[in-house]
């Protein structure tokens, strides 16, 4: 599949900033199921962007900028060529071993509730059952609604509730995996949809497994991921993959708009 | 044990009144200066500390401002054979935890050869996933160390903890020093003691020797504080100071196209070197905690893009956390080829089935350990347990023996301390410091020795009563060093 990203981030200020640094993840990598064929970050100011990869293997992107500064956009733009077989995640650069994602975070605590949800859910034959079964159970338990900011939210909270975004729903199946002695990870990236609706940035899981490896579950979809989506960044928790952190010097208040067209141009 | 079986540092092991012969001056020094005239000196001194503000802020206590450290007037004294072998095991530890920080966010060597369990490692919150992948500067990690240390014989040093992240107290090293020479020159006199007062310029030179490539010829050093509310914020000025390099707060630094500036009234500083006194939970919030208003944004991408040295090296907690200590042993030997010079405290790994059986056997003369406790929550002193206690932990150690250490009592040194009733032995342990640059490890010869001025206790935090004394680091051979002292030079030896 041949998948155009457009991604754009604004930021409006109520009053001018003195200076802003930002760290983004906006970059995809090459692996064996997605070539990126084309990407570029652009900013409407002058800003300068600095190049890394970081502790989890994610590409990164510094950017620093002098104020006065009223409002930015971030503008994102790229093609990728993807494939996908049920799941499975290969040729990605590991820098961590899957024990490390074993690790709980204060987003992906799993509750006494969220337990016993797990364990009405059919035992399944094997592990790899077992993380469907889960995958399954959390899409058929909430409605999906996407939220285009970051609200915090950990796992526990959200699942107090009736409705989950992609975000809280990754947050919850990467909880559950661990607490099952699973290694799990929170992925951010893009999704193309059916209904070509969507206009925020896509989260879901990853679970190891050793026999296969890292394999990737969507609980929005309640679906194993597949050619329809880009890979862009891995960590312990939303906090650590989010595509932009942060830091102003300045007064007031910001305010964010972001928006998300990802467009399938065919396949290959 | 009770104090009165304990090795004496400066009596030795024969009586109350007695006097090692290597330390005849000082005994001799003890008959002929009357008490008066030694708590005269003392308050001399205490006034001198809070005269220049060397408190320490213990939490939720009004009058936190006021308060200093007590100062014991009676020195510590290693022989120069004594240091000698203490400091060639220091050495050796530093070198191996430097190896370990390089090879843990490295290539895991240590993991694959089974010499750790893996998990102890990455499910450890000190493990830094935001630092995999980085190498600092020339490779050296833990620029800065304080090996707390206890001591039970002449010979017998053991490691009770290795601070490998931002160690505090020099400023107390040095502050001793400068009271004693001014308050007690006579010792000098008697006493061929090494000089700490170089220490400054060790650890200029540690900081210059460690640069990245990109600085010139003189390295831009600056210490970064969290701010004048820390409660070691008086040595983090008084280190600035002793240096001659700046002292800054976060809000001095900005980091622009990943290198770090400092902003002076002169414009923009390209700093190269950064004695950062703040936590890695706190140095970065686009990295580590968001919330943090006392880091630099973009501080770790300019250290991932190695423009800019930090010391101690973000991602060390995980060489001196508590669950990692018992390993030492192993960790030195993994890295050097060779037994640990410098013991730990035995300790027991209930979690290993042997050491588990031992541990209930001789549960009466133990201490048990919660693996993840802290401040005494969750501990089974054995000699003063009652059985009811004894019994509560051997079911709880039976249930989870995973979360528990167990370690024997030790007779913790004294030495003479100068109380109400005139001098008397108090419980000492001692904090070195071990400085790694480009140049080796160095052990700067003295360190701060903290005393528990409360008869028979062996705890010597100083939020618990305990005090400090200066310790003298005598040497052999050597030619005699001057000791200066502001305008005033005392020629010792």
């Amino acid at each position: 599949m041949r998948i155009a990203v457009d991604h754009r981030t604004r930021y409006r200020f109520t009053e001018p900033q003195v200076r802003l640094v930002q760290l983004l993840r906006l970059t995809p990598q090459d692996s064996i199921d997605q070539t990126v064929v084309n990407w570029h970050i652009g900013v409407d100011c002058d800003a300068r962007l600095r190049e890394a990869v970081d502790g989890f293997g994610n590409r990164t992107t510094m950017l620093y900028c002098e104020g006065p500064i009223d409002a930015i956009e971030i503008t994102v733009h790229g093609e990728v060529l993807t494939a996908g077989d049920a799941g499975l995640v290969r040729g990605v650069i590991e820098p961590l071993p899957p024990a490390l994602f074993l690790r709980v975070t204060d987003r992906t605590r799993a509750s006494a509730a969220m337990r016993d949800f797990a364990q009405e859910i059919a035992p399944g034959e094997d592990r790899i059952a077992r993380l469907h079964a889960l995958n399954s159970a959390l899409h058929a338990r909430f409605a999906c609604r996407e939220e285009r900011n970051d609200t915090g939210l950990s796992a526990e909270a959200a699942f107090r509730r009736e409705h989950a975004s992609p975000r809280d729903l990754a947050h919850l199946l990467v909880a559950l995996a661990r607490a099952e002695g699973v290694p799990a990870r929170y992925v951010s990236g893009y999704h193309t949809r059916e209904d070509g609706e969507g206009h925020a940035p896509h989260a879901w899981a990853e679970a190891h497994v050793d026999a296969l490896g890292w394999l990737a579950f969507d609980p929005s979809r309640g679906l194993s991921s597949d050619e329809h989506y880009v890979r862009v960044a891995v960590a312990l928790d939303a906090a650590g993959a989010a595509p932009v952190a942060g830091s102003r010097l300045g007064e007031g208040r910001e305010c964010l708009d972001v928006d998300v067209q990802v467009a399938e141009l065919g396949r290959q | 044990m009770a104090a009165g079986q304990a090795f004496d540092e400066i009596r030795g092991q024969d009586g109350p009144d007695a006097i090692r012969p290597e330390f005849a001056a000082l005994g001799a020094w003890l008959d002929r200066t009357p008490q008066a005239d030694l708590e005269r000196r003392l308050e001399a001194a205490e006034a001198t500390f809070r005269q220049l503000g060397i408190t320490f802020a213990v939490y939720g206590d009004a009058d936190a401002a006021e308060r200093i450290i007590p100062f014991d007037i009676v020195p510590r004294v290693f022989t120069a054979s004594e240091w000698a072998g203490l400091s060639e095991g220091l050495v050796q530890r530093v070198d191996a935890i430097n190896a370990f920080l390089d090879d843990i966010y490295g290539a895991r060597e240590i993991l694959r050869a089974g010499v750790l369990p893996e998990e102890l490692i990455l499910g450890n919150p000190q493990f830094r996933p935001e630092v995999v992948g980085t190498r600092p500067p020339h490779g050296i990690w833990a620029h800065i160390c304080g090996i707390d240390c206890v001591r039970t014989g002449p010979d017998e040093f053991f490691v009770l903890e290795d601070n490998a992240r931002t160690p505090s107290g020099v400023s107390y090293m040095l502050e001793n020093r400068e009271a004693m020479i001014r308050l007690c020159p006579e010792l000098f006199r008697d006493f061929r003691v090494a000089a700490v007062d170089s220490y400054p310029d060790m650890l200029l030179e540690t900081m210059r020797s460690v640069a990245p490539a990109s600085a010139g010829a003189e390295p831009v050093c600056v210490v970064l504080t969290p701010g004048h509310f820390n409660s070691a914020y008086y040595e983090h000025s008084f280190l600035a100071d002793s240096m001659g390099v700046e002292l800054v707060e976060a809000a001095d630094l900005v980091v622009d196209d990943d290198v770090v500036w400092m902003r002076t009234i002169g414009g923009r500083v390209r700093v190269d070197v950064i004695y950062r006194r703040i936590d890695d939970d706190y140095l970065d919030p686009l990295v580590f905690r968001p919330d943090s208003l006392l880091g630099v944004p973009g501080i770790m991408a300019a250290y991932r893009a190695g423009n800019v040295a930090l010391i101690n090296a973000p991602g060390n907690g995980i060489a001196d956390d508590k669950a990692i200590y018992s390993y030492m042993p192993e960790i030195v030997r993994f890295y050097s080829g060779a037994d640990a010079k410098l013991p730990n405290v035995q300790t027991f790994r209930c979690r290993e089935p042997d050491a588990l059986r031992y541990v209930l056997d001789h549960l009466d003369q133990l201490v048990v350990k919660l693996v993840d406790g802290s401040g005494g929550y969750g501990m089974l002193v054995g000699p003063t347990a009652s059985s009811a206690e004894i019994e509560g932990f051997r079911a709880a150690l039976m249930a989870t023996p995973e979360r528990y250490i167990a370690q024997p009592t030790l007779a913790l040194s004294t030495v003479p301390t100068l109380t109400e009733r005139g001098l008397a032995p108090r419980h000492v342990d001692f904090r070195p410091f071990v400085l790694s640059g480009r140049g080796g490890v160095k052990v700067v010869p003295g360190g701060l020795t903290r005393v528990a001025l409360k008869e028979g206790s062996l705890v010597v935090n100083s939020s618990q009563g305990g005090g400090t004394k200066d310790s003298f680091v005598l040497m052999g051979d050597a030619p005699a060093q001057q000791q200066t002292l502001g305008a005033m030079t005392q020629r010792q030896g």
